[in-house]
């Protein structure tokens, strides 16, 4: 620990007269206003110059503990948080707990209770039940990151697809992102929406009925009950709703979907809304082409379009250690 | 023993005589003796009833007491207070515990236990089936014989239609010797390949959490199923805990055609919606409460949904307003909502919540104390079993609840007699509350 420059550098200084970040916790992006996403985003570039030095780290968070609690398997997303703790000098805990050993007796409640009494600040959390992080943040002194929940939320990757995108495209307002798949059971499809539509972009998603949530309908009705998602452009036609699109992102299909019913094989769905070169084609020329992983080649989309140039899957997952770096800092430092 | 109470200057209301007038209500040996606007003036002591409402105690069709197996959720002698609390003098208690009430000893033992250690009466249930596995029927006439007023495995339905059938065909025979049908067969609607995993209202608010959801059509198409049974076998058939539009509608047209169909309906379905489990009883991080205290099956559902259960209560669709008080231990809804246990402990909050469709124009305070006396009992018939009970006719049971319809007041779980403090409630402002509650004579719950 004692081998890590001491100095945090310029662009991390020149965060200091930011305005001030009075989130204690990062649970989805529903309450996220554009000026909080701004800050996110500035704090990210300078992350990424953090990245990109010969040695990779500042000691902004040093002394911090930050746990990492991953009730569900993950590889990118709990690798791409060890390393942004790391990259800011913290100390940083990982804790696998199976979905079994709640069975088993344990409940998420007394084990947050005891990671917070053992000293850590920051709890990172991924969970399979939906509301999950909220549980915590409501009980514990511990900043809170919700890493994904259920079918609800993962705030994380929504924030590091707004900074891919703007990267590329700038100012998203009146951007057609095209948003293809398992909508209904997506938290990545949802946090997405929560961001797009804050910062003005035209959202399109695009899937059968059976993987669209309870209301939002195909056929242009307006939904019954208007609030519970931004508003969308819903089309079960993926050339439709591809055209002219700026990004297209497709989502990975969880397999079990057919064993639900929800589809009749993997092959007609690939046939119907996998994002291949023909399909691309309708969309604007050098398309943005997203995925949040882990893909399916072959059924969401092709493997020439996952690595063609347009083609920003890898720089998603590099983008998402600076956004977690980001997200860890300001977390760290808005606390009184 | 010639014990007697006088209860005097009250607005007594008892629906089954259409009485509504200020009077005295005379017990004597544990039973009414007169209800009249003098029948007191003789007494020495009396409760001074000036400015309540005095009616027959209530009657709640659908009450988890939890013992024998969940004592740590609730006892029948903590279950019993907690009714009492709530202005219940006879609760009708579910045979979902551990084992379940599917044999004559565990439906004697809840008699035996409810006589010794409980403060009202209570009306055990019988299972349907053999430990509610839903595969063989229950030995539903021991059961009766022990005491069993109805039959149900709640919790769950009986899903299988052909055993539903059986049971119905079966349970027919078994008359109380008071007469009318058999004894009903209440059952739990809810198609489970519809309702699968789901723990809330399928609808915006289950969108907007990312919870997986029941679908309205999850309990219509068992509440249609159960419909066509109880017209092919003429047996009864209880509908527990009607949430939805649908349903209400299809058990209306059933009555209308004649079909011996009965319904209920709880306290939180007609008040609260799917809501509440966005909104949650107080400010969270995030602004979403994931409130497991109203994680309920059926799930809270519209307020369309909670509309047309009210109309259906008023036009006689709904026969009765029943709690389906469910309690549990703070670690059953201390936890992720999809682990969350199911339920609401309803006993000590149904009067102030239902006093709020009252206080909001929507019904007429008769009407509702009908919905929670002589509703509930011939629904079930239970007054072929206890007689008169449920009204304030001379020589039926002493039992009566002392009203003060306007009283605010907090609700507090921690100060609940019922060892369930999940209610989404918490904190919430109540108008009408129990004053006391008589139970064959006995005040056992006084809070004057």
């Amino acid at each position: 620990m004692s081998e890590e420059p001491t100095v945090a550098g310029g662009a991390i200084a020149a965060l200091e007269v930011q305005p001030a970040w009075e989130r204690r916790h990062v649970l989805d992006l529903d309450d996220f206003t554009r000026p909080e996403i701004e800050i996110v985003m500035e704090t990210t570039d300078a992350m990424k110059e953090v990245l990109g030095r010969e040695v990779p780290r500042v000691p902004a968070l040093r002394g911090k503990t930050i746990v990492t609690l991953f009730y569900e398997a993950s590889t990118r997303t709990r690798a791409s948080f060890e390393l942004a703790a790391k990259a800011l000098g913290a100390d940083v805990i990982n804790v696998a707990a199976s979905d079994s050993s709640v069975q088993k007796g344990e409940s998420l409640y007394d084990t947050v209770r005891t990671l917070q009494a053992v000293g850590a600040q920051i709890l990172v959390i991924r969970h399979g039940s939906s509301g999950a992080p909220y549980l915590v943040a409501r009980r514990v002194e511990m900043n809170v990151v919700n890493g994904g929940d259920g079918w609800h939320a993962h705030p994380t990757q929504g924030l590091l697809d707004l900074y891919t995108m703007r990267s590329h495209l700038g100012d998203l307002r009146g951007k057609r992102v095209v948003i293809i798949g398992d909508i209904a059971h997506s938290r990545v499809a949802r946090s997405n929406l929560w961001g797009l539509a804050t910062l003005g972009a035209e959202i399109v998603v695009c899937a059968p009925p059976t993987l669209l949530p309870y209301g939002m309908r195909p056929d242009g009705s307006p939904p019954e009950e208007p609030l519970a998602l931004p508003p969308v452009i819903v089309e079960t036609d993926l050339d439709r709703a591809l055209e002219g699109a700026d990004v297209v992102m497709a989502l990975r299909l969880q397999l079990e979907r057919m064993a639900s019913g929800l589809l009749p094989s993997l092959r007609e769905y690939a046939r119907l809304y996998q994002v291949n070169e023909e399909r691309l084609a309708r969309a604007r020329p050098g398309a943005l082409v997203m995925h949040p992983g882990p893909m399916n080649e072959g059924v969401e989309i092709s493997s020439a379009v996952a690595r063609s140039l347009q083609s920003a899957i890898e720089e998603q997952v590099t983008n998402g250690v600076a956004v977690r770096m980001a997200v860890l800092y300001l977390l760290a430092r808005g606390k009184p | 023993m010639s014990e007697s109470l006088t209860i005097r200057g009250g607005r007594v209301i008892d629906p089954v005589s259409g009485l509504d007038a200020v009077a005295d209500v005379l017990i004597a040996d544990g039973r009414i003796a007169a209800v009249s606007p003098d029948a007191g003036k003789e007494a020495r002591e009396a409760v001074d009833a000036t400015g309540l409402v005095v009616c027959p105690g209530f009657v709640d069709t659908h009450t988890h007491l939890r013992e024998p197996g969940f004592e740590h959720k609730e006892t029948i002698a903590s279950g019993t207070l907690a009714a009492a609390r709530g202005g219940f003098t006879t609760v009708c208690a579910m045979p979902n515990t551990e084992p379940a009430a599917d044999t004559a000893a565990i439906i004697e033992f809840v008699l035996r236990t409810a006589q010794a250690e409980g403060a009202i009466r209570v009306l055990p249930i019988g299972c349907v089936t053999k430990g509610r596995q839903g595969r063989e029927l229950a030995e539903l006439a021991e059961l009766a014989a022990a005491g069993a007023v109805a039959f149900s495995d709640d919790g769950s339905p009986v899903t299988d239609a052909h055993l539903m059938r059986r049971a119905l065909e079966y349970a027919s025979m078994l008359r109380p010797p008071a007469g009318g049908l058999g004894l009903p067969v209440i059952d739990h609607c809810e198609e489970p390949a519809l309702s699968a995993d789901g723990v809330m209202h399928e609808g915006w608010v289950a969108v907007r959490l990312g919870l997986q959801g029941v679908p309205a059509a999850a309990e219509e198409s068992m509440v249609a199923r159960d419909i066509a049974l109880a017209g092919l076998t003429g047996a009864q058939v209880h509908i527990a805990h009607v949430s939805t539009v649908g349903s209400v509608e299809l058990i209306r047209r059933a009555k209308s055609a004649g079909l011996p169909v009965t319904a209920e309906v709880t306290p939180h379905h007609l008040c609260l919606s799917h809501e509440a489990v966005l909104l949650g009883p107080a400010e969270t991080p995030g602004g979403l409460a994931f409130d497991t205290n109203a994680k309920v099956s059926p799930p809270l559902r519209t307020s369309e949904d909670a509309a047309a259960c009210l109309a259906g209560l008023l036009d006689g669709a709904i026969d009765c307003i029943a709690t389906d008080h469910a309690p549990h231990a703070v670690e059953d809804k201390l936890c992720e909502f999809d682990q969350a246990a199911m339920g609401i402990s309803g006993l000590e909050t149904a009067l102030g919540l239902c006093l709020s469709l009252v206080h909001d124009g929507r019904v007429e305070l008769p009407a509702l104390i009908e919905k929670l006396t002589i509703g509930p009992v011939r629904a079930l018939g239970l007054d072929r079993h206890i007689e008169s009970i449920g009204t304030l006719s001379v020589g039926a049971p002493g039992d009566v609840t002392l009203i003060d319809p306007e009283a605010e007041w907090t609700v507090e779980p921690e100060r609940f007699a019922s060892k369930g403090r999940n209610t989404p409630l918490a904190g919430r402002t109540l108008r009408g509350r129990v004053v006391a509650t008589v139970y064959e004579g006995q005040v056992v719950f006084d809070d004057r």
